[in-house]
């Protein structure tokens, strides 16, 4: 009973986004404040009625609701409690469900929070966000209902997937998702401006704080898969340049993009036709994310439900939206006008600079991940593009852009001294040289990209540090005066530098453990040693162990360095009974910011094991950059400018402005 | 400078960038991709040695090789053709005998070993990679509905 009430619900939320698809928009044209209102409720009541539905699901997967045939396909009674939870989006019908839930609680937040939108902007954007609503809650309840009921309920369930059966899927896709999704606010608002056929400053200004926040929680996601990848599938690999991972990539690129040239148009009311075209690419980028991560098209090591019939709807969804936004955006964007000039040195003139370079960069991507498809569709040969392909054309096209990072804050608007800013960075390329040097010596010599590389990033770091330290004018004036200077600032001057020194840190960790991990395969027997970054492992033996639904053999490992024991770590291989599938659970010991990771392999006939060992130098610098970036996005949002200030002049201007396109 | 200067500048960069864009892709294209290929192809395809590719195909029962030194081999079939492959390193945890399976590498000077340095295996009980299916399907291999179905 309570079962057909979650499906119940989600039909009745399809109802209701039906509602606000239609009404608001008609209210706008009219100018009829009931019609426009009725988009708030109607979003709210969604809303409500979608976190009912997946309220449900999550109660029939946590009390092991067997008759339920999405429970009874990805849960098993054993499992602890909390996979059961994460169960109910380990799987294609649940995250669905998870994309729509989210894609509402957007809605709902435009609803509650967007009090201060010009009343038909706010009704149009309901509208555009309900078409996806309608549209996604469509094809979960024609192609993948996840409240299909058995007849016959087993006793058992088949069981979560084990590589799935992890902390990493509790968090990775509700943050991936909310970053994929949030960007449909960004998409909606840009439609809804082509609609109304006028966009300005304060229009920038309202997308932002939903690009950074769509653009924070992306980043987490991306970051936290690459961290589960990491340390779950046991190779030892943080990014595999893999169609899927690629996917979340694309929208993480163009709404980098995005959130920079919503800035110019903030700013100098420039880049106008540019930023809603950005707009929605990145949503579209998010579209064609979930279409080729739920269609099964690609081989990859992510699909993991595949259904051909599902593919065919996301892509007529896809069709639908990206060409349907592309059609207005031709129609409707010469009616936006466009904005002033600027001289190409100058702070607009870099932010330009940052977009060529990441729009293109998403397109070699997009370019890269799509070709297989195309040729194969074309010719039937079948390649592989892989790392060589995109370490080749992406790396080499971001280049420029992290030499330009630290130039960016310190060009003024309208017309900037390159010059100047060159002789301001003196201090942070000199910080960048010693560092390579340093690394030069303690490394004995070294590959000279990855000397480049690491010079390049503490560079990033010191010059993003350069503008905090001339703002406050340290040096010239006393400590107290610097200090309250540098408080006064923005916020968002704070996010800026933070996420820039995290762009610095992370490719600082990608650099070194690039060029500098090392990788033994050796045969151990019990009391056997191996050397890795400076520290020596000596394993001690196996141990065979039991978990609630597997059985699992565990290798014991002594880390010691110059002679003296230092740390200890278990590494284990489980088999899981019920899909009689073996994962690994790599073991891993931090120092600073490097890791030793092992990995078990095979039993050896004499009494050994295989044992895989990995010095990972500066490997967490990658996470603990995008942290920085995080928290760059997150101070950003908080910047007091993102919420007063514009929607004041903004209500004057409430007569419908929409013209005939002639 | 001028608007048309200025106008010119923006335009002439973004330009040439986008065509350095191109050039590199059409580059990294024609140098850093992976043909794919089943046994039963390489006999016409022909290739040099050290070519990278990627084989694909089931691992043949009784052919698997491990436990004795860190270098396993084993052989990829079609069911028609067979070829021989050696790995070192460890082997993914879903590697079977009779399951599909994907190597990364390439054949030696004067060698018919394909010598991997990749092994990728289907990672779901029930899921075969796509490419092998498709191809082991082409070769009239009866998969039993088994690939890509949940």
């Amino acid at each position: 009973m309570i079962i057909e009430l979650g499906h119940y619900a989600l039909v009745l939320a399809l109802a209701t986004s039906l509602l606000q698809a239609v009404l608001p928009i008609i209210g706008a044209l009219r100018n009829d404040h009931a019609l426009m209102e009725i988009g708030t409720v109607a979003a709210k009541a969604t809303f409500l009625l979608m976190a009912l539905s997946f309220g449900v699901l999550t109660y029939a997967h946590v009390t092991s609701d067997f008759s339920v045939q999405n429970v009874w396909e990805n849960s098993h009674s054993q499992i602890p409690l909390i996979y059961k939870f994460s169960g109910v989006w380990g799987n294609h019908e649940g995250s669905m469900l998870l994309w729509v839930l989210i894609l509402t609680f957007f809605s709902a937040l435009v609803a509650v929070f967007g009090n201060n939108l010009p009343e038909t902007l706010k009704a149009n954007v309901l509208a555009v966000q309900a078409w996806i609503a309608v549209s996604f809650s469509l094809f979960i309840l024609l192609t993948s209902n996840p409240f299909n009921r058995l007849l016959d309920a087993p006793g058992e369930g088949r069981d979560l997937n084990p590589v799935l059966q992890d902390i990493g899927l509790a968090i990775h896709p509700p943050l991936l998702y909310l970053g994929y999704v949030g960007f449909s606010v960004c998409f909606s608002f840009a439609i809804a401006a082509l609609i109304e056929g006028r966009i300005d400053a304060a229009w920038a200004r309202w997308v932002r704080p939903w690009t950074l926040a769509a653009w924070t929680c992306l980043t987490a996601g991306i970051s936290m898969g690459s961290y589960w990848a990491y340390y779950e599938l046991g190779w030892g690999g943080w990014w595999f340049w893999d169609p899927v991972e690629n996917a979340s990539f694309i929208p993480w690129l163009a709404g980098t993009a995005l959130l920079h040239s919503a800035l110019v148009m903030e700013k100098r009311e420039a880049l106008k036709i540019w930023t809603v075209l950005l707009a929605i690419m990145t949503f579209s980028m998010s579209l064609l994310g979930t279409f080729l991560v739920r269609s099964g098209v690609l081989t990859s090591v992510h699909a993991f439900a595949t259904d051909p019939t599902r593919g065919v709807f996301i892509l007529m969804i896809l069709i639908l939206f990206i060409g349907g936004a592309l059609s207005l955006f031709a129609f409707r964007a010469a009616h936006l006008k466009a904005g002033g000039l600027f001289a190409p040195i100058s702070r607009e003139g870099a932010l330009v600079f940052n977009n060529l370079i990441l729009t293109t960069a998403a397109a070699t991507v997009l370019i890269g991940t799509l070709y297989p498809l195309a040729l194969e569709a074309v010719t039937g040969a079948k390649i592989s593009v892989g790392p060589p392909f995109f370490n080749m054309t992406f790396g080499l096209l971001m280049l420029p852009l992290m030499l330009a990072v630290p130039f960016g804050p310190l060009l003024a608007w309208k017309r900037g001294d390159l010059l100047g800013a060159g002789q301001r960075l003196f201090a942070a390329v000199a910080f960048g040289l010693v560092v390579g040097s340093v690394i030069y010596y303690a490394q004995n010599g070294g590959p000279i990209m990855a000397l480049f590389g690491i010079a390049l990033g503490a560079y990033m770091i010191a010059g993003s540090l350069t503008e905090l330290f001339l703002r406050s004018g340290l040096g010239k004036v006393t400590g107290a005066v610097a200090w309250r200077r540098v408080s006064g600032l923005p916020r968002s001057v704070f996010g800026t530098a933070l996420a820039h020194i995290g762009l610095g840190v992370t490719l600082i960790g990608i650099v070194a453990v690039t060029a500098f991990e090392t990788e033994h395969i050796v045969e151990m027997k019990p009391g056997m040693t191996t050397d890795a970054g400076g520290y020596t492992l000596r394993f001690d033996g196996l141990r065979n162990g039991k978990g609630p639904n597997y059985s699992e053999e565990s290798g014991h490992f002594t880390i010691s360095q110059a002679g003296s024991e230092v740390a200890e770590v278990w590494s284990s291989k489980r088999f899981y009974t019920a899909r009689q599938m073996p994962t690994t659970e790599a073991g891993m010991r931090t120092f600073g910011l490097s890791q030793l990771y092992v990995s078990l392999g095979d039993d050896m006939k004499d009494g050994g094991v295989v044992v895989r060992v990995w010095w990972k130098p500066m490997i967490l610098c990658i996470w603990l950059g995008t942290v920085f970036m995080m928290a760059g996005g997150a101070v950003s949002l908080s910047d007091r400018r993102l919420r007063v200030g514009a929607p004041a002049r903004a209500k004057k201007q409430k007569k419908p402005v929409l013209e005939p396109a002639q | 400078m001028t608007r048309k200067q200025k106008r010119l500048v923006m335009i002439g960069g973004g330009v040439s960038f986008i065509v350095a864009a191109v050039l590199l892709v059409m580059v990294a294209f024609s140098q850093a991709i992976a043909y794919f290929y089943v046994p039963g192809d390489l006999m016409k395809a022909d290739l040099a040695p050290g070519t990278r590719i990627r084989l694909g195909g089931l691992v043949e029962t009784g052919s698997l090789k491990r436990g004795e030194g860190m270098t396993i081999t084993f052989s990829v079939t079609d069911t028609l053709d067979t070829v021989p492959v050696t790995y070192t390193g460890i082997l993914p945890d879903l590697f079977r005998e009779g399951q599909g399976v994907v190597a990364e590498g390439s054949f030696k000077e004067g060698s018919p070993v394909f010598v991997a340095d990749t092994v990728l295996a289907k990672h779901d009980e029930t899921y075969m990679p796509k490419d092998v299916a498709d191809r082991l399907k082409a070769q009239g291999v009866n998969l039993g509905g088994k690939e890509n179905i949940q």
